[in-house]
């Protein structure tokens, strides 16, 4: 991974145990590529569901979302705002998912985000996910949030 | 294109964005879309892209700051159209 990939990465807002973004495989102007990979001991496995482990749907969208329009987000922004050191706070608008297939611990899962629209700071994607493992889309979708610098969010 | 067109077109585009639809019975120029008609703000933007493509123009990030009510849109569509 390119050390401007792994800088996206690095500038996310989250950590573990609520970061899902392994690797970027690529970000361009029209959409990001990236990897995460389901551990066997995630924290949800324990009630999601007791002896019967199975990634909950609000995991697969917030992995979506993270790498399809969050670190896509990110490359987008910075490119506007140039040579700022600027926290961004990320906030989710909107999604409308199908759910295709499940994911198991272990699962490594391909998210793939096109960009429908980028546009008075939202961005509008369709992403996808792929279970590695099954090689199955495993949920579909559009996506929308908008990233704000941390000063405009009116946090204490 | 009169104002008053524009103003039913408008009403057709933001119905899909508004959660109650009564509002839109009495609809004015004075109301505010966010506070009155109560459009999720992230809608916004959907609202601007769906009047691009409708009248085949192009709004600006200053432009959308004007448009908070109804009548201040239909003015910024207006004068979109005009300039075409």
């Amino acid at each position: 991974m390119s050390k401007f990939l792994e800088e996206i990465i690095a500038s996310l807002p989250y950590r573990a145990p609520f970061l899902f973004v392994d690797e970027l495989e690529e970000i361009n102007n029209n959409g990001s590529k990236g990897y995460y990979q389901l551990k066997n001991d995630e924290y949800f496995y324990q009630g999601h569901f007791p002896n019967n482990p199975i990634t909950p749907g609000v995991i697969l969208i917030e992995i979506m979302a993270q790498i399809g329009l969050v670190c896509f987000g990110i490359y987008l922004s910075k490119k506007k705002i140039k040579n700022q050191e600027t926290s961004f706070v990320p906030i989710f608008t909107s999604a409308k998912v199908d759910f295709l297939g499940p994911a198991f611990p272990s699962d490594k899962l391909k998210v793939t985000s096109e960009k429908i629209y980028f546009r008075f700071n939202k961005l509008k994607c369709i992403i996808t996910c792929l279970n590695i493992k099954t090689n199955q889309v495993i949920c579909k979708g559009e996506f929308s949030g908008m990233i704000i610098k941390k000063n405009h969010f009116g946090q204490p | 294109m009169d104002k008053i067109q524009i103003q039913n077109e408008l009403k057709e585009i933001i119905k899909v964005y508004v959660p109650e639809k009564e509002i839109l019975e009495n609809l004015t120029l004075e109301h505010d879309l966010i506070n009155d008609l109560k459009i999720n703000s992230a809608h916004i933007v959907d609202i601007v892209l769906d009047v691009e493509e409708k009248y085949d123009i192009m709004i600006e990030d200053e432009a959308i700051m004007k448009m908070g009510t109804i009548g201040q849109a239909i003015e910024v569509i207006n004068g979109k159209v005009q300039e075409k």
